[in-house]
């Protein structure tokens, strides 16, 4: 079979399974799951335009995810508005502390982006906690009863299963949009060699950035999406470590700077996070950390390619064998 | 006279900062490498130093010297296992190593040990000494002043010594070093167990006079980036004098701000630093 065309079809396949699951598994269980599936992906797609692309590995992505969160329900709490009103000034918040963080840290070499980022959402996720204005330590609260369908204040789990998937599908479209132009060649060339990149000159500083605003602007999204669903944030559930955890852990088990990785990531992680809050219980949730931390060094240590790369000399490996 | 007492606790707890700190600016110098399990090193050294003295009575000097060596022996393992193999592998590898592996120890660690907070029993270091009409608990007073000692000898080490001189040849030039006969992985084994070794004592020194639970890794393992890169990276006399600064930033801003200001002043001073001066103190530009 034809390369491209395999890889067509794989598409199609998967944008039909996607687009039916809820209509072929439709149990409360099975659509939760869809639906925490969706937001898992868009938040490590998000993660990866800069932390997989661009190769300047983020482990504090929760400030944007909190930004995002906290920013609705702040103008339902203060004026009474839809939270969706509240997504655009999310993205602009964290456009702006990208740039905050961004500016000193590119400059240096991609370990001080790392610990900036992790000190910088500790700094915000302790600071939101003692901050009266935005509920401190007990959090905020969205609309308990939705006063009109603008609210997105839904009982089912199926218009905010397709919402999220539009989502998904629109960040993916940019992705490949930037896989396919200058920007997404000076990523990989940045990747690859930050010093050979800038002898070709590429803008390295310029481009990094301009991965990291983008990339934080989807993941505040994701934070929007997550409190129009769940009508609640808190401190730890916005900016928790847990929050960049996941996102690295997804893009990073699937394949961290391509293209399907996050899906794929998020397709085997969200099951099995579910699985093991079942067999462990609620108290179970430091047994699924212990088991991220062994995935993640087990990753970084055998296959920092994530299973895409695996996939890929698997594939090979099998070519050979049969043309040789 | 509070203020006093402040600040004294402050340097005091300041010096623990330092040593432990000292370990990760060894390794950054080195080998251009950042170890986010850090702090959960010095968590380690702490549930140790508890361990010994729960199971076989041990008396401070024996915990202390439980702790730097099973962490050392852990740094060892760690490098022999994980990190001689991501050192050469892409820019994500080398982060998610020790990133998983924090998460790795410090969820293990509230597994075995619960969240609850645990303090030392009575030790022979209890009681106070009235110091110039200042209080200081003697735990705090012995733990902070071997901090300052090991510090300095880890810089005397480092750089007066046969090797010391290895480890920063090493550190200089891989290559170079190697054509001189120094194996430059043993030395890089080296010098994560006397990273880890150094995180260990402190966390022992640390379990004498103060409370702790499994999260205070997290915690350590960022006051340790914020005096690194006070300090500069890869500097142990800059980490000496920035973790003294750092325990009295947190003293006096607890003191006069509130206690749930100390983080957030300090992490706050970090992202300063990058904006303003991010080879630190004592870094080279």
């Amino acid at each position: 079979m034809n390369k491209a065309l395999g890889s067509r079809l794989a598409v199609v396949l998967l944008a039909a399974g996607l687009l039916l699951y809820p209509m072929v598994l439709s149990g409360a269980f099975y659509r939760d799951i869809g639906v925490t599936f969706l937001l898992a992906a868009i938040s490590a797609s998000a993660w990866n335009i800069v932390g997989g692309y661009a190769g300047q590995v983020s482990v504090g992505h929760s400030m944007f995810f909190g930004l995002g969160a906290y920013t609705p329900l702040m103008f339902y709490t203060l004026w009474g508005w839809p939270p969706i009103t509240g997504i655009p000034a999310g993205i602009a918040l964290a456009i702006g502390l990208s740039l905050i963080i961004g500016t000193p840290t590119f400059r240096l070499t991609g370990h001080y982006f790392s610990m900036a980022t992790i000190a910088v959402a500790e700094l915000i996720r302790i600071f939101t906690g003692t901050w009266d204005f935005v509920g401190a330590a007990i959090g905020l609260q969205g609309p308990a009863i939705a006063r009109g369908w603008w609210d997105l204040t839904f009982r089912s789990e199926l218009p905010y299963y397709y919402l999220f998937l539009a989502v998904l599908v629109t960040l993916l479209a940019v992705t490949t949009f930037i896989e396919r132009r200058r920007f997404g060649f000076y990523l990989r060339a940045i990747k690859a060699s930050e010093r050979a990149a800038r002898s070709l000159g590429v803008p390295v500083r310029r481009t990094k950035m301009q991965a990291l605003v983008l990339s934080a602007a989807f993941t505040s999204v994701a934070g929007s999406l997550y409190v129009i669903k769940t009508g609640f944030i808190d401190p730890d559930s916005g900016f928790g470590i847990l929050i960049s955890v996941q996102m690295v852990i997804i893009a990073a088990l699937g394949g961290a700077g391509t293209l399907f990785g996050p899906l794929v990531g998020a397709l085997i992680l969200i099951p099995l996070q579910s699985a093991t809050n079942t067999w462990f219980g609620a108290d179970g949730s430091g047994l699924t950390y212990i088991l991220y931390g062994g995935i993640i060094v087990l990753i970084a240590r055998f296959e920092p390619g994530g299973l895409f790369d695996l996939w890929q000399r698997a594939r090979n490996s099998f070519r050979k064998r049969f043309h040789a | 006279m509070v203020v006093l007492q402040v600040i004294v606790g402050g340097l005091l707890l300041g010096a623990i900062y330092a040593l432990f700190s000292s370990g990760l600016t060894l390794i950054w110098g080195m080998m251009n490498f950042i170890n986010f399990a850090h702090g959960e090193f010095v968590m380690l050294g702490m549930y140790v130093a508890f361990l010994v003295v729960v199971w076989l009575h041990g008396g401070p000097a024996v915990f202390t010297l439980a702790a730097a060596f099973a962490l050392l022996v852990l740094g060892i393992a760690i490098y022999l296992s994980l990190i001689r193999h991501v050192i050469r592998g892409p820019m994500l590898a080398q982060i998610l190593s020790t990133f998983g592996l924090a998460l790795l120890l410090r969820y293990t660690a509230f597994y075995i040990f619960s969240a609850n907070f645990v303090s030392l029993p009575q030790t022979w270091l209890a009681g106070t000494v009235n110091f110039a009409g200042v209080y200081l608990p003697v735990a705090q007073l012995v733990g902070g002043v071997i901090a300052i000692a090991l510090t300095v000898a880890l810089h005397i080490l480092l750089t007066h010594s046969t090797i010391g001189s290895r480890l920063l040849a090493v550190a200089e030039d891989r290559a170079a070093a190697m054509l001189m006969g120094i194996r430059p992985d043993r030395m890089q084994m080296l010098a994560w167990g006397l990273s880890a070794g150094a995180a260990g004592i402190a966390g022992a020194l640390m379990a004498t006079a103060y409370p702790w639970s499994p999260s205070v890794g997290e915690t350590f393992g960022l006051i340790a980036f914020v005096v690194v890169a006070l300090g500069g990276f890869g500097s142990v006399l800059g980490s000496l004098y920035a973790g003294l600064i750092i325990g009295l930033i947190q003293a006096v801003s607890a003191f006069w701000l509130g206690a749930i200001y100390k983080d957030i002043v300090v992490y706050g001073l970090f992202v300063a630093l990058l904006w303003f001066r991010p080879q630190g103190l004592m870094g080279k530009a």
